[in-house]
């Protein structure tokens, strides 16, 4: 069975038990995202700091209601970004975006998707992409909106 | 996995479908519970469409040459047998693309009388500001987002009957819900979630009492019930024939003679004008007039030859067929643990649509276990979103049943259900 290719371990106990989940205060933007599909939403906040001149994500706080893919990503997601510069997290987050759109041709990186590697199996299903797709879209769209914010206000 | 029950003769009719004798994932035989988003073909339907265009394709209503006169006579024949299949005149089947357009093309109608009135009665179309168009919660978009937009061109209100907690619709208040200023009632013959079939005749009286229209989605109770437009007393009535064994591409507005006979067209162009000038030009009676373009005729003669089998099998026995799928179905998985069925519980004034929660597993999770199985079914929110709003749903995982399916099939989707239960550490 194929199953259990796509839905490893490391993704069932995100499903069952989310890292970072709940909405939390202060934040810098929020968004809500929808997959129109399946009914599958999220939403999002996001808090920048500054460090050293460049903008680090201080927290990433989401609710969401969606299939396990979408959670568990969501999940694996705020580990990875969580403390790491925006930049930095930009890159990573295109290295998953090209592990989904791989067919399951592409070997994942560890080192540098670490829990999010588990994945790799959904790149097989193409219905389930956007599941695993959502809250990595929800969250570069509230970055975006905050460094937009954080622009006007050096302005 | 095929059996016979006393109303259709499942397994000489399975032979029909060459979709059903493929394997799919892990080698798994395909169980297919998803007739509701589009059914499966038979070989006399693949076989028309084939063989006009083998011999017969020509332009229909155009020239003078035979292939011509045979793609007329097949485009033609078709409308007829569609007539006759629901109780209706020819002139009074307009052939679209599929129930939306046909949705859309009486909205249309509606707007474009209000703006130009340019046809002779067709003042009784309009929809002026504060005007009122009710719809309900329980339908499919189609029968939704069209009269949404007619509401916003025209400056009308929306107002809608919710649906009740066992789902089906709350008529309570109808006679308040429809006023003096309601245009026209839009509501769904058979809901492709619940399966609730509403009281359309009773609705329909009630509008007209007020000088209202009503119009039917009947695109899931054409294909699985014997309808009869007289006997609706509905003004409009849509519907698709890829969900009733035939071709993509084609469906009907019937639209009762005298208010398509003074209704303006929605698309125009070649096919359905009278005359053309420069300065203007003239459109033909209906339903030509509703049927611009050159005609989709090898999709036509599929569909007659769609009509042509299910009449073969009797709509009587059809329905009765799969009523017994859907008792079975409800009956199984009421017996399962943490598996919450949306709709009425019983088979009275309910057709072959199931969907259902599973606690702890999300509909798209359920799905992907059942693939695996060989088991297609529909997840999501089935094309109608506030429905599940109103039923404090989410999302749902959808089976429905039409002619080929089987009792035993019902019973691999309990067990696939189980399954994926398990799979994901669900209460059970």
């Amino acid at each position: 069975m194929q199953l259990e290719s796509m839905y490893q371990e490391i993704i069932l106990d995100h499903y069952r038990n989310p890292h970072h989940k709940g909405l939390r205060e202060p934040f810098d933007a929020e968004v809500h995202h929808v997959n129109p599909v399946c009914g599958d939403e999220v939403t999002l906040r996001v808090t920048l700091k500054d460090v050293d001149g460049e903008p680090v994500v201080k927290d990433l706080s989401y609710d969401s209601l969606g299939c396990s893919i979408s959670q568990a990503s969501a999940s694996v997601m705020s580990d990875l970004v969580i403390g790491r510069p925006v930049g930095e997290a930009m890159r990573i987050s295109q290295v998953f975006l090209d592990l989904m759109k791989s067919r399951g041709a592409d070997v994942p990186d560890e080192d540098v998707l670490e829990d999010a590697v588990a994945f790799a199996g959904v790149s097989k299903y193409p219905a389930r992409i956007k599941c695993a797709l959502l809250a990595w879209m929800a969250w570069k769209d509230a970055t975006s909106q905050a460094m937009d914010r954080q622009g006007e206000v050096r302005r | 996995m095929t059996a016979a029950t006393e109303y259709l003769n499942v397994e000489a009719i399975r032979a029909d479908f060459p979709a059903l004798t493929r394997t799919v994932r892990n080698g798994n035989q395909l169980v297919y519970l998803d007739s509701g988003a589009t059914s499966q073909k038979p070989v006399q339907v693949l076989d028309a469409e084939r063989s006009f265009y083998e011999w017969h394709n020509g332009a229909a209503h155009r020239g003078t040459h035979l292939l011509g006169e045979e793609a007329t006579d097949a485009y033609e024949g078709a409308r007829e047998k569609v007539a006759a299949f629901i109780g209706a005149q020819p002139g009074e089947v307009v052939f679209t693309k599929n129930t939306t357009e046909a949705i859309n093309l009486v909205a249309y109608a509606m707007s474009n009388a209000t703006v130009t009135g340019a046809f002779p009665g067709s003042e009784r179309f309009r929809v002026l500001p504060g005007d009122e168009i009710l719809i309900t919660e329980m339908e499919h978009h189609a029968n939704l987002v069209p009269w949404q937009q007619l509401c916003e061109r025209t400056g009308a209100t929306l107002r809608w009957l919710g649906v009740t907690a066992e789902g089906r619709l709350d008529l309570d208040h109808l006679d308040d819900m429809i006023t003096g200023r309601t245009r026209i009632v839009a509501v769904t013959h058979q809901s492709n979630v619940t399966g609730t079939v509403p009281p359309v005749a009773d609705i329909a009286r009630a509008a007209h009492e007020k000088g209202a229209l009503v119009i039917a989605d009947a695109a899931q109770s054409v294909p699985h019930q014997p309808v009869d437009v007289a006997a609706l007393g509905v003004d409009f009535l849509a519907f698709s024939s890829h969900k009733m064994l035939g071709p993509y591409g084609i469906g009907v507005l019937f639209g009762r003679a005298e208010l398509l006979e003074a209704m303006p067209p929605f698309l125009t162009g070649g096919s359905m004008i009278e005359v053309v000038r420069m300065e203007g030009s003239t459109f033909l009676p209906p339903p030509q007039r509703f049927e611009p373009g050159v005609p989709a005729v090898a999709e036509a003669a599929g569909l007659a030859a769609a009509v042509d089998y299910l009449t073969g099998l009797g709509m009587g026995n059809v329905a009765a067929h799969e009523e017994s799928l859907t008792a079975h179905a409800l009956d199984t998985l009421r017996e399962i643990n943490g598996v919450r069925i949306l709709g009425p519980d019983s088979t009275k004034d309910r057709g072959g649509a199931v969907s259902f929660e599973v606690q702890g597993v999300h509909p798209h999770d359920v799905g992907q276990v059942l693939d695996e199985l060989g088991i297609a079914v529909r997840t999501g929110h089935h094309c109608a979103w506030p429905l599940h709003r109103a039923l404090g749903v989410q999302a749902s995982t959808r089976a429905t049943f039409y002619v080929y399916n089987t009792h035993a099939e019902v019973d691999a989707l309990a067990d696939g259900i189980r399954y994926a239960q398990r799979f994901f550490g669900a209460r059970q």
